[in-house]
Parts: structure tokens; C-alpha cells; sequence
């Protein structure tokens, strides 16, 4: 090999510390302060909504579904009445976040509630992607493919997109489940169904754009198969910005749930979910205020923080901000 | 050249679409590439010349067939291309390969250099698992990189480190061809020297096929063997590299050549600079496309695209001022 040393400028990149993309985002992220709050708080709510799993269900720590009618009404830090049988107290013997009005513990039900609630968040959210990269990829990759003669794939897709988002999705929902068993699984199948078209957007932007990459196109001219192409090389590449609204799309899907709870079309007792308990404490507003304070707080903070978890890192990703990549 | 082409290209034509309307119908055609035939022989480098938007890279991804020609024949060691069938294409993609202008475009960013080299070789099946490593190790240093670099990822690297990443990644199936579009237009001057030196390099080591894009005659003198120089989608002077330097008998080539002044007094300068803006092919003007900007416009330039001339065996010339 004559002359194929390396020049100072190419050294200079190599002579910083390695920063791969991911301690790139998690640098820029770290320092906005609201969005690492939000982010202390969503694991504190993973953190929760395991441990309701396991105390309420598997092994019952914390009893959401014992009725104690000489308790109804009890404010949060109020110790339990001594007529209770001993196997229907409450832990410690007292109502941390006080009782309803059947007298069930509101902190063993706000728990089973957080499962419910990040279960509809995640799975619904799971689903709309699943359905969003789907339509979006086959509109960004295949966009040109005519059929009939008469439109492309891209503007049959696109425009069945449209049509969804024209639809009132709050109102196409309510018919559906007022249809339907209202059941978990139908909540999260419908929620699911009908907010995936931010995402179908998105991926088809990102793989438009991605098709005219050159790297791309090099793993076409290797004679990479189609499949890698877009699963190793086109999806990585676009999922980023899906995060940041999946992230949302969860807040926006706990709200829904709630909303859903809050009407009786939701999640039907004796299950727990945040919307329901505050539905149940919507009569109580004056009597029992924390029965609907306690689950409006938490659906409020939870929102909130999944939002401000999604803006930061849709800032962390921001080219400008970063190196070019 | 007395040994057959590797590449022969002819009559090649790629016409784009442009839709409007109604139901996007078909309005108008861009006639990106409008009937262009060349050769490529084993070894050499033929560059391609012309000013940005004539057609290069269009031309060179038909013969890739990374997009389908709309007309003509691409041959590849006699082969024809539109009539092999998908595995017969993929068998033949390890032949010929392409490096890019952008390093930055050029690379996943999300992939390690290892990972990236060593791609085609876990798809294609070539080396097992143990050689693997070892091959990508060897790319590297061919590429006069260290071996060190193959859990790095892309954006750790400058220009020209990335520029030797993606010559690595398409040398990774022992190519024939290899097309370089551009492949030092974005490289800041010395890398560029640097960049070419290596081209020149491989391809002595490798006996390597360039079509070498560029858009700057400038940088072809120091790399290519003969040279095509392309306007508005046809090709109108080929020639080998000193003789179209030294007598360029196009109009065009001698404006180019009067627009990049060679260091060197001795050398005459024919021609005058381009005037003007490059017409737009989707619209290109009647007879000779050059005749709106060439200074030795006659009448009879409006009305007839001129024919090929050889100047001599390997000179040619698309110029009404030849043809007898
Ligand atoms: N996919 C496409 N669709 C429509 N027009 C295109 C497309 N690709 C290239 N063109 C047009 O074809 C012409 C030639 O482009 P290109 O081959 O990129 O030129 P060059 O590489 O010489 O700069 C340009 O006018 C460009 O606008
Ligand atoms: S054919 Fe006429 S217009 Fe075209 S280059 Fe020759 S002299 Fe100029
Ligand atoms: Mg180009």
C-alpha cells in the first residue's frame, strides 16, 4: 500500500471518547429537568403497578375487593374500626388513602388501578404501532407500486389514514365498546385500532426519506434480501420519533381508559382501574373528596409525566442539537 | 483494447414520470438519461463527466439496475441484465459494486463498522463465522484503516475515514466493478488526493473496473484511463484521458476544460467558459441540446441532434462540426 496514511483531521474524530448514539441521547435527556422528573415518576409507577400485581392478586398484601360496610367513608390515615373481623382489616390496621363507599380500601384499589391502567397504556399503544409501522412502512417502501391502475399503494394507504383521522375517535370508540363486552382486552383492542395513524404518518415520512439514503441504496446493490433491508436497516432508523409519540400515545390511551372508566363504559367492576374509582367518588364530591381527588391526582401526575418524558426525548433527538450522526 | 468489455452499455434511456392532476396521471416525461452506450474493460477506469443534474448518477444506477432502465441493454461479462432472474441478479450483485458521494448518507448510523463490512459476506455466505472477523480485519487494513475500528459506529469517524469505511464495505465481495459516484466530490481537497491515491491503489492490487463519476474534469486526470463526458443525458465526447485534455474537440469538453484552468501555461486553452444555466431535460432544446450555450452554434444545430464521429479508434465525438 503506497500512501494511504491517515491525515490529522482524520484523527481528530477518533481521538474524543467514543459516544455511542444511545449515551449521546441519554446526555442530552439527563439535563432537562422536568422530563427526568417525569421519568423518576414512570418507574416509580412500573415499580407500583408490579408490586399491585404481585400484593393484590398473587399474594393478597393489600385487599381491593373486601367490603367492610362499618368502615364506608373513612378519610385516608384513619385507623380501621375494632368490629372488624381480624381476617378483613387492612394492613397495619389503617385506610393509608381511606376508604369508598363499601368501605374497600382505596390504596389496595388505586394500586390494582395502576396495573390496569399501564397494561391498557402499553398494550393499546403496543397495537397502534404494531399497525402504524406496519401501514406507514408498506406506504413508504412500496409507495410506487400502482394498483388497478388507478392509485398507488401510498395514496390508497394515506388516504384510509385521513379517513380515520376525520373520524371523532372519542365518539367511534364509545360505539364500539357500547357494542361490545366491555372488557379490558376490547379497551385496549379498541384504543389500539383507533390511534395509530400519528405513527402510520410518521414511518411513511421516515421511510421516504430513508429510500433515498445512500446506505440504503448500498445494501440494495449488495443484493441484501428486501426483508433486511427494511427490518435491519430501514426500521431502526425510523423507530426513533415513533418513540417519542408512543410515549405520549400511552398518556393519551391511560386518559381514554379513564374517560371510557369515568362514562361506565370502561373496565366494569369489581375491577378497579383509576377512572372507575373516580367515577364511583363523582357522587361522594363533598362527603368523600379524596375518592375522586386521590385517582384525578394520579391520572393527572401519570399524563404528565409520560408527556413530559415523550418531549424530552423528542428534544433529545433533535438533529440540531446533537453531532451529525 | 483488444480484450472483450466487462461492461458494454447501449442505447441505455431512463425517462422519469412526472405526475400531476387527477389521479396523478402521467403529464410529462424527464428524459434524465436519453440514449447513452459505453464500454468498461477489465482494469480500467472510464469516468464520467458532466455538470450536476445530466445524468450520472441516473445512468449509473440503471446499470446497477438499482432503478430499471426505461430502454437498452446492460451487458456485464456478456451478460444481459433484464434477462436474469432474481437469483441470477443477486449472484451477480457481488461483481459490481458502489461507493457514494456522501460519507455521511452513505453509512447506517446504526450499525458497527464490523457489523457493516462483514454484511455481505454473512448474507451471501462466503466466509464462515471464524473467517469472518479475520476478513473484516483485512478490509480494513486495505483500506488503511486499523482493525481496531470494527465495534465503532459511524458517526465516531471523519469524512474520509467514512469514505474508506464504504470503499471497504463494497470491496467486501472481491467486485470487478466498481462505480463511484462522486466518490471524492464532497472530501475536502488533500483527502481527496488521499482518497483517489487508495482508488488507484485497489485497483492496481485488485484489477478493478471504475466508472468514476464526477462533475469536476479536474479530478478525473488523475484517475481515469479514458473519459466520457455527458450532457443532458446523452454522452457527447469520449476520449482517452491526455487526448481529451490535450484536443478536446466537443464545444462542451472545451468549455469545461477553459472552466477549470490547468495549472500548467504550457497546455493551449481552447474554448471559452460555459454561459448560461444547464436547460432543464425535461424541456431540453430542439437539435444539439448544447446549441442555446455553444459559442460555434451553426443553423442547422437547431434542427438535428448530430451523430456519433470517431475521431479515431478510441475518440469520439457527438458535434455537427465533425460530421461529414
Ligand atoms: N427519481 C427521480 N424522479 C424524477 N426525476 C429524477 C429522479 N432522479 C433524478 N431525476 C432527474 O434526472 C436528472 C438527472 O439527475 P442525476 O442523475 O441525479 O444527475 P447527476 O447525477 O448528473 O447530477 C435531474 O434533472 C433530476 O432532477
Ligand atoms: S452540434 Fe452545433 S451546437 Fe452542438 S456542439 Fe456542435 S457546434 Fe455546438
Ligand atoms: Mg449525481
Amino acid at each position: 500500500m503506497a500512501e494511504t496514511q491517515i491525515l490529522d483531521e482524520d484523527e481528530l474524530a477518533l481521538r474524543q471518547p467514543p459516544e455511542s448514539p444511545l449515551r449521546e441521547f441519554w446526555h442530552i435527556f439527563r439535563r432537562d429537568r422536568l422530563a427526568m422528573a417525569g421519568l423518576i415518576v414512570l418507574v416509580l409507577l412500573l415499580f407500583a403497578a408490579f408490586a399491585a400485581k404481585a400484593l393484590t392478586e398473587w399474594t393478597v398484601v393489600f385487599d381491593p375487593a373486601t367490603v367492610r360496610l362499618v368502615d364506608k367513608f373513612k378519610p385516608p390515615m384513619s385507623a380501621a374500626s375494632t368490629l372488624l373481623p381480624a381476617e378483613d382489616l387492612p394492613r397495619g390496621g389503617i385506610y393509608l388513602l381511606g376508604t369508598d363507599e363499601l368501605g374497600r380500601d382505596v390504596f389496595a384499589r388505586m394500586l390494582q388501578g395502576s396495573f390496569v391502567s399501564l397494561s391498557i397504556g402499553f398494550v393499546a399503544v403496543g397495537i397502534s404501532i404494531f399497525i402504524g409501522i406496519l401501514l406507514g412502512g408498506l406506504a413508504g417502501y412500496y409507495g410506487n407500486l400502482r394498483i388497478f391502475r388507478l392509485m398507488t399503494v401510498d395514496t390508497l394507504i394515506m388516504r384510509f389514514t385521513d379517513v380515520m383521522l376525520c373520524f371523532p375517535t372519542f365518539f367511534l370508540i364509545l360505539t364500539v365498546v357500547a357494542l361490545l363486552p366491555p372488557s379490558i382486552y376490547n379497551i385496549m383492542i379498541v384504543i389500539g385500532l383507533t390511534s395509530w395513524m400519528g405513527t402510520a404518518r410518521f414511518v411513511r415520512a421516515e421511510f421516504l426519506a430513508l429510500r433515498e439514503q445512500d446506505f440504503v441504496v448500498a445494501a440494495q446493490a449488495m443484493g441484501l434480501p428486501e426483508r433486511r433491508i427494511i427490518f435491519v436497516h430501514m426500521v431502526p432508523n425510523a423507530i426513533a420519533p415513533v418513540l417519542v409519540s408512543a410515549t405520549i400515545g400511552v398518556a393519551t390511551a391511560i386518559l381514554t381508559e379513564s374517560a371510557l372508566s369515568f362514562l361506565g363504559f370502561g373496565v366494569q367492576p369489581p375491577f378497579a382501574t383509576w377512572g372507575n374509582i373516580l367515577s364511583d367518588g363523582k357522587g361522594y364530591i363533598f362527603d368523600a373528596p379524596w375518592l375522586f381527588f386521590i385517582p384525578g391526582m394520579a391520572i393527572l401526575v401519570v399524563v404528565l409525566a409520560f408527556n413530559l418524558v415523550g418531549e424530552g426525548m423528542r428534544e433529545a433527538l433533535n438533529p440540531k442539537l446533537r453531532r451529525r450522526t | 483494447m483488444s480484450s472483450p468489455a466487462l461492461l458494454e452499455v447501449r442505447g441505455l434511456k431512463k425517462h422519469f414520470p412526472v405526475r400531476g392532476g387527477f389521479f396523478a396521471r402521467v403529464q410529462d416525461w424527464v428524459k434524465a438519461v436519453d440514449g447513452v452506450s459505453f464500454d468498461v474493460y477489465p482494469g480500467e477506469t472510464l469516468a464520467l463527466v458532466g455538470e450536476s443534474g445530466c445524468g450520472k448518477t441516473t445512468a449509473a444506477r440503471c446499470v446497477l439496475r438499482l432503478i430499471e432502465p426505461s430502454a437498452g441493454e446492460v451487458l456485464f461479462e456478456g451478460r444481459n441484465l433484464a434477462q436474469l432472474d432474481s437469483a441470477g441478479m443477486r449472484e451477480l450483485r457481488r461483481d459490481m459494486q458502489i461507493i457514494f458521494q456522501d460519507p455521511y448518507s452513505s453509512l447506517n448510523p446504526r450499525m458497527s463498522i464490523g457489523n457493516m463490512i462483514g454484511e455481505p459476506l454473512r448474507v451471501h455466505g462466503v466466509t464462515g463465522n471464524g473467517e469472518l472477523e479475520r476478513r473484516v480485519s483485512e478490509l480494513l487494513e486495505i483500506v488503511g484503516l486499523s482493525a481496531a475500528y470494527q465495534r465503532r459506529y459511524p458517526h465516531e469517524f471523519s469524512g474520509g475515514q467514512r469514505q474508506r469505511i464504504g470503499i471497504a464495505r463494497a470491496l467486501a465481495m472481491n467486485p470487478k466493478f466498481v462505480v463511484c459516484d462522486e466518490a471524492v466530490s464532497a472530501l475536502d481537497v488533500s483527502i481527496q488526493a488521499q482518497i483517489i491515491n487508495l482508488l488507484n491503489d485497489l485497483q492496481a492490487q485488485f484489477n478493478l473496473a471504475y466508472l468514476f463519476i464526477a462533475h469536476d474534469l479536474n479530478v478525473v486526470r488523475h484517475i481515469a484511463d479514458r473519459v466520457a463526458v455527458m450532457y443532458l443525458g446523452r454522452i457527447v465526447e469520449v476520449a482517452p484521458v491526455e487526448e481529451l485534455f490535450n484536443a478536446p474537440r466537443h464545444p462542451y469538453t472545451q468549455a469545461l476544460i477553459a472552466a477549470n484552468p490547468v495549472p500548467d501555461p504550457d497546455v493551449a486553452q481552447e474554448g471559452q467558459p460555459l454561459q448560461g444555466d444547464v436547460p432543464s431535460p425535461l424541456r431540453p432544446p430542439s437539435g444539439c441540446h448544447f446549441h442555446p450555450r455553444c459559442p460555434q452554434a451553426m443553423d442547422k444545430c437547431k434542427e438535428k441532434y448530430p451523430d456519433t464521429t470517431a475521431m479515431s479508434e478510441t475518440h469520439s465525438v457527438s458535434c455537427l462540426l465533425y460530421e461529414s
